[in-house]
C-alpha cells in the first residue's frame, strides 16, 4: 500500500516536472506566496508557503536563466518588501543567510576535508568582537570599569569603517584558523573534536574574562552601541519610492537597516556560495575529499596533506568571520553569551541534517533549524498558551486545555524537541535532507550490489563521510 | 603469600591502588614543587608586595601555608573526574565513540540518589539513624544512582545508538548529543511536575559536613590547621573503590576479557562467539552505573543539582579521559588527578600570583591549554591509546 | 530523488495553503507578551517571570475584561540567547495585539531586543534587568521597576561600611547582571575605606573548593557575592563548612527561600547573611505574602528572585493599558499612548512597593531593603528581618 502510494505520487511528481509545467508551477507559486504572506503578514503557514515556493525552482527542470531571474526576483524585491511589512520575516530570513554561511565554512572543514570542528562559533566571535571593539567607544574605556562609559565618549572610528571590516573579519579570522589550524596538523579524530571543544570554550572565556588588566571586551556585560554604516538619505527616499505602494507605508530607518544587512548578508553568502562551488570543484576540493577518505593514501599520491588541512581551517573560520562583523554590527551589541558551545553545536547540528558535503543541504539544513527554533517552536507554544487560556477542551474526555499542567508548557522543552528529531534524523535518514552528489552517485552504486544482500546494520552506505579513520597512530601522519 | 599476590584476581586490586598512589602522590609533589619554585621567583615582585600589605604576609609563606588545603581539594574533585572518565574511556575503547550524553547520565545518576534521600528525609529516617545509619542510607542512594544510570544507560544505548552502529562516526556522534540535548530536557520535565522546581538539594544528615583535622602547622603568626571533610573522604574512597572494582571486572573476569576482546575487533570476538551486543550493553550498563555514583558523590559533596549539572564536569571528565589516552582506563584515572590538581591549584593561586589581574575565572582556559599541549606534543594521551587491552 | 523533494514541497504547500485564512486577527484581544529564558539553564528564573505574569492576569485584568477586551498572555522564549531574544522581538513587535512586553532576565537579551521595542514604539517593562545601560539610553518605551546595579551595589557597602566591616572579598558570578553589581560594590567600598581584599568571578555552580581557599587566606571580615542564590547560597555555606565564620553580604538574586534550603543553618552561623533587595519581605508586606501563597497554589513551588517584579510589571502593563483604552474611548489604545501611560503612572501601587518613573525609566525613588536571613527554614523565609530601609533616587 505504502509502495504504491509513492508510486501514484511519483509519476504524479514526474507529470509535473515535464514540459512547461515546471515554469508555470514555480512562477505561480511564487506569487501565490507572495500574494499571502502580503495580504495576511502575520501567518506562518503563509510565511511556508513562500519559502517553499523560493525553493522550490531548484528542484524543477527550469532553465537556468529563468531560475536565475526567479532568484533574483525572489531576493532583491519580494522578500525585502515583505519584510518591510513583517520585520520578523526578514530577520528569519537574515539569520538563514548568517547560519547558511556559517555552516557553509563549516562544512568546509567537517563535510569536504574531514576534520570535526565542535568550536567553530570561535572564528564567529572573532569577527564580531573585531568590529565591536573598533566599531564602539571601547578603545577609549581601556581603563574603564566595565559597564560605565563616560558620558560623551566618542567612537573610535568612522561607522563607514564597516565594510572594510567585513575583509579585515574574513583576514582575522582566515589567521585564527591557521592558529588553530596547527596543532590540528598533528591530531586527529576525537582528538581533533575535543582540541576544537577546547578552543572554542577557551576564546568565549577569553571574551568573558578580558575586562582587565585592560577592559577590551568589556566582559559579560558586553559592548554597546556598536555602529552601523551610515545609511545616506537619499536611498531610504529612493527605496520608499519605488517599493512604497507595494509595502503600503513609507519604510522607517530602522526597518531599512533590516533590508540593508539583508542585503549584505545575501551577499555574503552567495560570495560564500560561489567560493564553495569552485573549490569542491576544483583541485583543491578533490584533494580535500581525498584526505578526508584515506589521507595515508592521500599523502602517497602527492597531495600536501598538512597545508590543505590548514587551508581548510582558514577558509572555513573566514565565512565565520564575515558574518561575525555583520552581527556586531546588525545587533549593536556583543556579549560572551553569543558563542557558547551549545552554537557551535547547533551549527554543526545544520550541517549535518542538511547533508553533510552537499551545499544545498547545508543551506536547507540553515533554514529548517532556524525555522524550526524561531517560528514553528515557538508558534506552537504560543498556540498551546492560546489554548490553555480559552475554554476550549478535549470533547471525548471533557478534558479542558486549561487544566494542562504549567511544566508540561512545549516552549520550555524546545532543546527536547530539537534533540529528539537529531536521533531520528541520524537514524532514518544519516545523509542529511539533501546528501551531497558525489556520495549519492556512490550510494547508487553501493545500493545494487548490497540490494539483494540484507544490511545488519540498515545504515550501509549512507553516504556520509567517514570523518577521521583511526587507520594510521596519529603520529605518523606527520612525517608521512 | 607470593602465589596469592601472582594471583590475577588480588594482583588487579593490588595494582590500581599502587597507581593511584603513585598518581596523586607524584602529581601533587610535581604541582606544589613548581608552586614553591615559582613563588620562590616571584619575591619581591609586585605580588608579593600585595600580599604584605594585606595580609602582611610574604608570597613565600602564602603559598606554602595554602598548599597542603589546595592539595586535598585537587584530590577530591580529581577523583570525581576520574570516575565520570572512566564512562567515556570504556564506551570509547570498546565503540571507539564519543557518548556524548555521559554529562546526563551522570545527572541522571545525582537526580536518582538525591531523591531517594530527599524521600527518606521526608518519611524521617535519615534524621533518626544514628551514628551509622546515614553511612547505610548512603550506599542506598549510591546504589540507587548507579542502578538508575546505568539502566538509562543501556536503554540509550538500545535506542538511539545500536541502530546506528557501522555507520560513520559522525552519525552516533550526533544522535548522542540530541540524546543529550533531550535528557536534559526530560530530567527537568520529571523533576519539575511534582514540585514546580527542577533541581534539588541534598538533604543534611549524617557527619559529612564535619572535619577530620589531620595535622596543624604552627607558624609566627596562627597556626595552620589542615583538616578534610568526611564527605571528601567518602567521596574519595567511594572513587578509590569504583575504580578499583572496575579494573577488576575489565581484566580479572570473565567478561572483562570479552569487553577486551570486542574492543580488540569486535568482528573477530563475534566469531569467537562472543555476544557483540551483550558485551556492549555491559559496557554502557558499568559505565554509566560508574557515572551515576560519581553523579550522587558530585551531590553529596556541593549540595545542589540541577540538569544541566553534569556539562562542566562531563566536559572536564572528557579532557581528563583524553588527556591520559582515551580507551584506557589507568590514562582515565591519571588524566582526572591531573586535572583536578591543576583546577585547585590554579583557582587557589593564580589571582594572587597575579594581584587579580588574571583570577581564577581562567582554571578553564588553563586546563583547556594544558590539554592541547598535551595532545599536541602526546596525540595519543599521556599514556597512550590502549583501547583497554590492558588497563 | 528531486522529484520525491519535489512532491514533499508541494505537501508542504497544500497544508499551508489549508491554514492560511484562519487566525483571522480579533479586533478586542490585548495581549501581554513575555520574554524569559524557559529553556536550558536559566530557566527556573525564566518561567516563574513567566508564570508570575500569568498570574497577575489573571488576577488583575479585570477592568479591561469589563471593557469587553480579551486579555491574553504571549509567552516567548528567548533561550538566554541574543539571537533569539532579537527574532522573537521582531515577532512580537509585528504583532499588532501585543502592547506590552514584560521581559528579559538577561541584560544581555534585553538590550539588543529593545531595540525593536524602542522602534516600533512597544513599551517594555522590565522585572529584572539592573544593568544601567538598560535605561541609560533614555527610550521612552523602556522601564523597569528592579533597582540599578550601580545604585544597588552601592547600598550593599554603605550597609557593610554601617556594620563596620573593614575588609571584604568580592565574587560575581561572570554574567552582566552580578558582575555589575559586583563592581559598583567594590567602587564605593574602595570609597568609604574597606580593603577590598579580591576581585574574583566564577561560572562554577557547585565546586567552590578552589576558590575558596584564597579568600580564607585573606580573611575578610565579610564576602560579597553578586549574581544568584543558587551560586551564592552553596558558595557561602561551603565556605562556613572551611571554617569562615565572617559575614555573608549579596543582592536581590538572592531573595529566594531556596537559598535558605540549600544553605541552611550555614547561613546563619558566624556574622550570619544579609542581602539587599527592592522587593519587601513578604512578612513586612502583605501584598508579597498574598503574592507568595497564590504562587504556589498556582505553580507548586516557591516564587524565585524577580518573580514578584514581573507580577508588578504585569500589573502596570495592564493599569497603563487601561488608562489608555479609557483615553481613547475604550478602544484598543495604541503603542505609542500605552507607552506613555506606563510612564504616566504616578505611585502605582504593587505588591514590591509604589512606583513612579523618573523621565528615563527608572523608579524615581527605589526602597532598598537589607534583609537579614533569620531562619535555616525555607518556610520561614518570609519572616526574614529587616534590617535597614534606605530609600535612593537612581543617579541622573
Amino acid at each position: 500500500m505504502k509502495i504504491k502510494i509513492r508510486e501514484t505520487l511519483r509519476t504524479v511528481a514526474e507529470y509535473l516536472n515535464r514540459g512547461k509545467a515546471p515554469y508555470f508551477l514555480s512562477i505561480g507559486l511564487t506569487i501565490l506566496g507572495f500574494v499571502l504572506v502580503y495580504l495576511s503578514p502575520r501567518s506562518i503557514p503563509a510565511f511556508l508557503v513562500f519559502a517553499a515556493a523560493a525553493g522550490l525552482p531548484y528542484f524543477l527542470s527550469i532553465k537556468k536563466s529563468i531560475k536565475l531571474a526567479l532568484a533574483v526576483l525572489v531576493a532583491i524585491v519580494l522578500v525585502p518588501v515583505l519584510g518591510a511589512r513583517n520585520i520578523f520575516y526578514l530577520e528569519v530570513i537574515f539569520q538563514i543567510a548568517v547560519f547558511s554561511a556559517l555552516a557553509l565554512g563549516l562544512n568546509i572543514v567537517v563535510g569536504f576535508s574531514g576534520l570535526l570542528n565542535f568550536g567553530y562559533m570561535a572564528f564567529y566571535a572573532v569577527g564580531a568582537y573585531l568590529w565591536a571593539f573598533f566599531g564602539s567607544q571601547q578603545p577609549f574605556l581601556l581603563h574603564a570599569i566595565p559597564g560605565t562609559a563616560p558620558i560623551g565618549t566618542q567612537f573610535f572610528m568612522a561607522a563607514d569603517w564597516f565594510y572594510l571590516f567585513i575583509f579585515l573579519g574574513v583576514i582575522v579570522a582566515a589567521i585564527v584558523g591557521l592558529i588553530l589550524g596547527l596543532p590540528v596538523l598533528r591530531v586527529r579524530g576525537d582528538y581533533l573534536a575535543i582540541i576544537t571543544l577546547g578552543f572554542g570554550e577557551i576564546v568565549r572565556q577569553l571574551a568573558n574574562n578580558l575586562d582587565k588588566p585592560l577592559n577590551l571586551t568589556n566582559g559579560p556585560q558586553g559592548i554597546t552601541p556598536i555602529q552601523r554604516p551610515t545609511l545616506p538619505d537619499g536611498v531610504i527616499r529612493f527605496f520608499n519610492g519605488i517599493f512604497e505602494p507595494l509595502v503600503g507605508r513609507p519604510v522607517t530607518v530602522n526597518q531599512f537597516y533590516n533590508i540593508l544587512f539583508y542585503l549584505i548578508a545575501l551577499v555574503v553568502v552567495i560570495v560564500a556560495i560561489v567560493i564553495t562551488y569552485r573549490l569542491d570543484d576544483s583541485k583543491v576540493g578533490r584533494a580535500w575529499t581525498a584526505i578526508r577518505e584515506d589521507e595515508l593514501a592521500a599523502t602517497a599520491m602527492g597531495i600536501p596533506a598538512n597545508k590543505l588541512k590548514l587551508g581548510a581551517f582558514a577558509v572555513g573560520a573566514s565565512f565565520a568571520g564575515a558574518m561575525g562583523v555583520l552581527f556586531a554590527a546588525s545587533r549593536t551589541f556583543v556579549s560572551p553569551e553569543s558563542f557558547t558551545f551549545l552554537q557551535s553545536v547547533g551549527v554543526l547540528t545544520m550541517v549535518i541534517l542538511g547533508g553533510i558535503g552537499s551545499i544545498p543541504g547545508v543551506i536547507i539544513g540553515a533554514s529548517v533549524v532556524i525555522i524550526l527554533n524561531l517560528q514553528v517552536l515557538q508558534s506552537f507554544s504560543l498556540f498551546l498558551s492560546r489554548l490553555r487560556q480559552s475554554d476550549a477542551y478535549i470533547p471525548i474526555i471533557n478534558f479542558y486545555w486549561r487544566d494542562l499542567s504549567n511544566q508540561l508548557d512545549p516552549s520550555k522543552y524546545q532543546r527536547l524537541v530539537f534533540g529528539i528529531i537529531l536521533i531520528l534524523m541520524m537514524i532514518y535518514r544519516p545523509a542529511g535532507i539533501l546528501p551531497a552528489a558525489r556520495r549519492k552517485r556512490e550510494l547508487r552504486v553501493a545500493k545494487l550490489e548490497a540490494d539483494s544482500a540484507s544490511v545488519d546494520n540498515g545504515n550501509g552506505g549512507n553516504g556520509l563521510p567517514d570523518v577521521d579513520k583511526p587507520a594510521a597512530s596519529p603520529k605518523e601522519d606527520n612525517h608521512a | 603469600m607470593r602465589r596469592l599476590i601472582k594471583s590475577a584476581g588480588l594482583r588487579e586490586i593490588l595494582l590500581p591502588l599502587g597507581r593511584m598512589a603513585v598518581f596523586v602522590l607524584g602529581a601533587g609533589a610535581l604541582m606544589s614543587v613548581v608552586m614553591v619554585v615559582l613563588a620562590l621567583l616571584c619575591r619581591g615582585s609586585g605580588a608579593d608586595k600585595l600580599l604584605l600589605s594585606t595580609q602582611n604576609v610574604n608570597i613565600v609563606f602564602y603559598t606554602m601555608a595554602n598548599l597542603p588545603q589546595v592539595l586535598i581539594d585537587g584530590v577530591t574533585i580529581g577523583f570525581v573526574y576520574a570516575a565520570i572518565a572512566l564512562g567515556y574511556t570504556m564506551v570509547y575503547g570498546v565503540l571507539e565513540f564519543i557518548n556524548f550524553a555521559h554529562s546526563e547520565i551522570f545527572a541522571i545518576g545525582a537526580f536518582a540518589g538525591v531523591e531517594f534521600l530527599i524521600i527518606m528525609d521526608k518519611i524521617g529516617v535519615l534524621a533518626t539513624s544514628g551514628t551509622y545509619g546515614p553511612y547505610l542510607y548512603l550506599t542506598l542512594a549510591l546504589a540507587i544512582g548507579m542502578l538508575a544510570a546505568g539502566g538509562i544507560a543501556v536503554l540509550i544505548e538500545r535506542t538511539a545508538y545500536r541502530p546506528l552502529r557501522g555507520a560513520p562516526r559522525l552519525v552516533p556522534l550526533i544522535s548522542a548529543i540530541g540524546v543529550s540535548f533531550a535528557l536534559q530536557d526530560i530530567i527537568r520535565l520529571v523533576e519539575s511536575l511534582t514540585t514546580g522546581q527542577f533541581y534539588r538539594v541534598i538533604p543534611t544528615f549524617g557527619n559529612f559536613d564535619d572535619k577530620i583535622l589531620l595535622f596543624t602547622i604552627q607558624t609566627a603568626s596562627a597556626p595552620i590547621k589542615v583538616d578534610i571533610q568526611v564527605k571528601s573522604v567518602i567521596v574519595i574512597a567511594a572513587a578509590v573503590m569504583m575504580l578499583v572494582g572496575l579494573n577488576y571486572i575489565v581484566n580479572a573476569t570473565r567478561i572483562g576479557k570479552a569487553i577486551r576482546s570486542v574492543a580488540q575487533d569486535r568482528d573477530t570476538a563475534a566469531i569467537m562467539g562472543i555476544g557483540v551486543n551483550g558485551v556492549i550493553a555491559f559496557t554502557f550498563l558499568i559505565g554509566g552505573a560508574l557515572g551515576g555514583a560519581a553523579g550522587v558523590l558530585y551531590a553529596l559533596k556541593f549540595t545542589r543539582i540541577d540538569p544541566f549539572v553534569g556539562f562542566m564536569p562531563g566536559m572536564k571528565a572528557f579532557t581528563a579521559a583524553v588527556v591520559g589516552g582515551i580507551g584506557n582506563l589507568t590514562g582515565a584515572l591519571l588524566g582526572g588527578i591531573i586535572l583536578g590538581m591543576l583546577e585547585s591549584f590554579a583557582g587557589a593561586y593564580l589571582g594572587t600570583f597575579t594581584m587579580g589581574n588574571f583570577g581564577s575565572e581562567y582554571k578553564d582556559i588553563i586546563a583547556f591549554l594544558i590539554l592541547i599541549i598535551v595532545i599536541v606534543f602526546r596525540p595519543s594521551g599521556l599514556l597512550g591509546e590502549q583501547i583497554s587491552q590492558k588497563a | 530523488m528531486r522529484n520525491r523533494y519535489f512532491l514533499v514541497v508541494s505537501a508542504l504547500l497544500l497544508i499551508g495553503l489549508l491554514f492560511v485564512g484562519c487566525g483571522a486577527p480579533d479586533a478586542k484581544v490585548i495581549k501581554i507578551a513575555t520574554q524569559s529564558p524557559l529553556s536550558g539553564g536559566m530557566s527556573a528564573v525564566g518561567t516563574d517571570i513567566k508564570n508570575s505574569v500569568q498570574l497577575a492576569l489573571e488576577q488583575l485584568s479585570g477592568p479591561l475584561v469589563a471593557m469587553g477586551f480579551k486579555v491574553e498572555l504571549a509567552a516567548f522564549d528567548d533561550q538566554g540567547n541574543p539571537d533569539t531574544g532579537v527574532a522573537n522581538a521582531k515577532s512580537i513587535v509585528s504583532d499588532p495585539a501585543i502592547l506590552v512586553i514584560v521581559g528579559h532576565y538577561n541584560s544581555g537579551v534585553q538590550i539588543p531586543s529593545s531595540e525593536e521595542y524602542h522602534a516600533a514604539g512597544l513599551a517594555n517593562v522590565s522585572p529584572a534587568n539592573t544593568n544601567p545601560k538598560v535605561t541609560e539610553r533614555g527610550y521612552l518605551e523602556v522601564s523597569r521597576i528592579c533597582g540599578r546595579d550601580d545604585v544597588q551595589g552601592a547600598v550593599g557597602a554603605q550597609f557593610a561600611m554601617s556594620k563596620g566591616i573593614k575588609s571584604a572579598y568580592v565574587l560575581h558570578d561572570k554574567t552582566a547582571y552580578g558582575q555589575g553589581i559586583a563592581e559598583y560594590f567594590k567602587r564605593e567600598s574602595e570609597k568609604l575605606g574597606i580593603k577590598v581584599l579580591g576581585f574574583a568571578g566564577t561560572e562554577e555552580k557547585a565546586n567552590f573548593d578552589s576558590i575558596l581557599s584564597p579568600i580564607l587566606a585573606s580573611k575578610p571580615e565579610a564576602i560579597y557575592f553578586g549574581g544568584m542564590f543558587d551560586q551564592a547560597a552553596v558558595l557561602f555555606k561551603q565556605a562556613r563548612q572551611k571554617g569562615y565564620m565572617g559575614m555573608f553580604l549579596s543582592d536581590d538574586g538572592f531573595d529566594s527561600s531556596d537559598a535558605a534550603k540549600i544553605g541552611g543553618a550555614a547561613l546563619l552561623e558566624g556574622a550570619g547573611t544579609y542581602f539587599s533587595t527592592v522587593a519587601g519581605p513578604a512578612a513586612a508586606y502583605p501584598g508579597t505574602a498574598k503574592f507568595q501563597a497564590d504562587f504556589k497554589a498556582k505553580f507548586g513551588g516557591e516564587p524565585q528572585p524577580f518573580a514578584a517584579q514581573s507580577y508588578d510589571s504585569a500589573a502596570i502593563a495592564l493599569k497603563a493599558i487601561e488608562n489608555a483604552a479609557i483615553a481613547a474611548g475604550k478602544k484598543v489604545p495604541a503603542r505609542a499612548d500605552v507607552a506613555k501611560a506606563v510612564r504616566a503612572l504616578k505611585d502605582f501601587p504593587g505588591i514590591t512597593g509604589t512606583f513612579t518613573f523618573n523621565a528615563k525609566g527608572d523608579l524615581a525613588k527605589a526602597k532598598y531593603f537589607i534583609i537579614q536571613v533569620t531562619s535555616p527554614d525555607a518556610a520561614q523565609w518570609s519572616q526574614n528581618k529587616i534590617d535597614k530601609i534606605l530609600d535612593i533616587a537612581p543617579p541622573q
